[in-house]
């Protein structure tokens, strides 16, 4: 099998997705002839504020929740900043964040500049997670205590799709009178979710994730959840978070959480089915690779694999010469001189953590697309093994 | 993604003089698997002459073509012209490379003279020197090289080439003085009053603009003046007077006792302010 001139082979997935085609058709309008300010009080203003309406409506049906507890924000990291802030603020007593080493870094700094910029008054446990990036749960309530104000762990992994019991870690903290985030921007639109069921106080989506353009995100805020504004101005968003709506994107984001909706059991079957394809063909043929991340709690679409003695940024280079899209966690990737903080988190081993390639799929690929990675990964792989120094050989 | 030039894509995709010399005359082994980048090089020397050289290199597509280039320039060379080969020809040979991987075109650089000295049966001084960076095992010897050699300027720079300093950061004082005590006397760095904070160039610049905006320019504005800022470098920032400063003969106190002193306290405090005309 060959590559066709100029093919892309997409499985970046979780670094961002293409906007589907229903998606933009839905926005076009807002971008053309729809023009008017939804807070406007003409009617040319009227009806766009109607689709921001309508589109709250979808989001809310989409994670469970009432349209009043969606809030339209720029990006999940936006609503991440938003949400822990307001905690802090609404429980200004209080001194303690819980978090956990493999958040995404819209958390992860948050959560360490808030400590240092208040030269310490805040203290930041970040709970330790084990081989398979899960975490230790009596870790995690001798962590809850009086003076915790906010608890924020993410939903599921961003590098290894590890999927992390936050319904069960909200519940725990509510019962302790403890405000929860969770950054679901990975979970939302891979894994059901209903807020109605839940215990959790705030939780941040991010468009660009699920099909939707990228610049607009989303926080959900539990009706009589202590909130301040992050943006404050206008009364937009019932006075929760200033700036005239981007209202192509908000439209274009309640048409992917329609469609996301509609295609999970897609993505929990067939992609599924073409991710495992993929990394059982990956580890089956290749030497010395590893998967990261446990095997079963992990998102539908994602595979995180290392190839030992090998460094990701030749790999990525190799597999762009092909036209496959992936990302890495090697140090080399990022301008930082360190592997992923995930990785390193869960203890993987220099040798592996160094050469670990995050294939990320979603419903727009092919059975075609997967054979052809597997038809050039052993060759990439084998090429640069040969050249390294700690290759001991197969 | 970095943007690579031809010749560094080209050696990576192509590297040529790829595997071990038997019974090499010189092997020289740099780099760690922890450090995310390795090279082993081997010399056949006959006579004072380099015949043949190979690679094997564990790293980024950086790493890969440095090695690769680095190969191609030594082949035929004598040992003597060989010695003189500097991390910044491996760099020019290759059309340059990103500032923050200047690093692999000094990790040859290091191979090369741990291969020599392997073929003379010699010690490296590195070797000798105090580790400064426990996360990749830099020593103060390779990183006072690495600031007189490239003209380093900023613990940023320091980390570009040497890797010094890019794990925990807990060295970064130690790097800051190290940077202080090497550089000339003629530049003006100020010792550290406490640990220094990693900000890339451009957070660096929007936030001296941002003081410039809301600090400085006003105060001058009641003057009839202005200022306006020119480039940064590392933590050198050169700035030019408008308006009524531009001949005021207070312009150096300004500089110094006001923009500069704004600038330490609000962005960062090893800042160096300098008046560009």
């Amino acid at each position: 099998m060959t590559n066709q001139a100029n093919r892309v082979i997409y499985l970046d997935n979780n670094a961002t997705t293409r906007v589907a085609p229903e998606v933009l058709e839905a926005m076009l309008p807002y971008l053309t002839d729809l023009y008017g300010n939804p807070s406007s009080m003409h009617t040319f203003g009227g009806q766009v504020g109607s689709a921001v309406r309508e589109a709250r409506e979808r989001v809310a049906r989409f994670i469970g929740c009432e349209p009043d507890e969606v809030i339209f924000t720029s990006c999940g990291t936006e609503s991440d900043s938003t949400a822990i802030l307001s905690a802090l603020r609404a429980n200004p007593e209080r001194r303690h964040i819980i978090t956990t080493r493999i958040e995404h870094p819209a958390v992860k700094n948050l959560c360490e500049n808030i400590a240092t910029l208040t030269g310490h008054k805040y203290r930041v446990t970040m709970l330790k997670v084990n081989e398979e990036g899960l975490i230790d749960m009596d870790e995690y309530l001798d962590a809850l205590s009086e003076d915790t104000a906010v608890v924020s762990v993410m939903w599921a992994n961003n590098e290894t799709g590890v999927i992390l019991p936050v319904e069960e870690m909200a519940r725990l903290a509510k019962e302790r009178g403890i405000f929860f985030h969770t950054d679901a921007v990975q979970a939302a639109g891979k894994i059901p979710i209903n807020l109605r069921e839940l215990a959790i106080d705030y939780l941040s989506m991010s468009g660009h994730k699920l099909h939707a353009p990228k610049g607009i995100g989303v926080l959900y805020v539990r009706r009589g959840t202590p909130y301040v504004p992050f943006l404050a101005g206008g009364h937009q968003e019932h006075g929760r978070r200033a700036g005239t709506e981007n209202v192509a994107s908000i439209v274009g984001l309640g048409r992917a959480c329609q469609l996301a909706d509609e295609k999970l059991v897609e993505e929990n079957s067939r992609v599924k089915a073409l991710r495992d394809r993929l990394e059982d063909g990956l580890l089956q043929t290749i030497p010395r690779s590893l998967l990261n991340g446990h095997r079963i709690e992990r998102l539908p679409n994602t595979c995180n694999i290392s190839f030992e003695y090998v460094e990701g940024e030749s790999i990525l280079l190799h597999m762009n010469r092909h036209g496959i899209c992936a990302s890495s966690g090697s140090a080399c990737t990022s301008g930082s001189l360190e592997p992923s903080h995930v990785l390193r988190a869960m203890g993987v081993p220099f040798t592996a953590a160094h050469g670990s390639i995050r294939f990320s799929l979603s419903v727009y690929n092919t059975a075609e697309e997967i054979d052809f990675v597997l038809e050039k990964m052993p060759e990439i792989i084998a090429r640069l093994r040969q050249m390294s120094p700690f290759w001991p050989g197969d | 993604m970095w943007e690579y030039t031809d010749t560094v894509t080209e050696h990576f995709q192509n590297p040529r003089n790829v595997g071990e010399i038997e019974n090499a005359d010189g092997v020289g082994d740099v780099g760690s698997l922890a450090c995310g980048d390795a090279l082993r090089l081997t010399l056949k020397i006959e006579g004072d002459r380099i015949v043949d050289a190979k690679f094997k290199t564990f790293g980024c597509a950086s790493a890969i073509a440095s090695s690769s280039a680095l190969t191609e320039m030594i082949k035929g060379m004598t040992i003597a012209e060989a010695e003189k080969i500097t991390n910044e020809d491996i760099a020019t040979y290759l059309g340059g490379l990103p500032r923050e991987k200047m690093h692999c075109s000094v990790m040859g650089r290091e191979a090369l003279e741990a291969a020599l000295a392997n073929y003379r049966g010699l010690t490296l001084p590195q070797a000798e020197g105090e580790v400064v960076c426990e996360c990749f095992g830099v020593t103060d010897v390779e990183i006072v090289r690495a600031i007189k050699e490239s003209n380093l300027r900023s613990v940023e720079e320091i980390t570009n080439f040497t890797k010094a300093g890019g794990g925990c950061g807990k060295c970064e004082e130690k790097l800051q003085e190290l940077l202080r005590q090497t550089v000339s006397e003629g530049l003006r760095v100020i010792p550290l009053k406490k640990p220094v904070q990693r900000m890339t160039t451009l957070q660096k610049i929007k936030k001296i603009e941002e003081v410039l905006e809301r600090e400085i320019r006003p105060g001058l504005r009641l003057d009839g003046g202005d200022i306006e800022l020119i480039d940064v470098d590392g933590d050198f920032v050169m700035v030019a007077l408008r308006g009524q400063c531009t001949s005021c003969f207070k312009s150096q106190t300004t500089i110094k006792e006001f923009v500069e002193k704004k600038l330490r306290e609000q962005v960062l405090d090893s800042l160096v302010v300098e008046e560009v005309k």
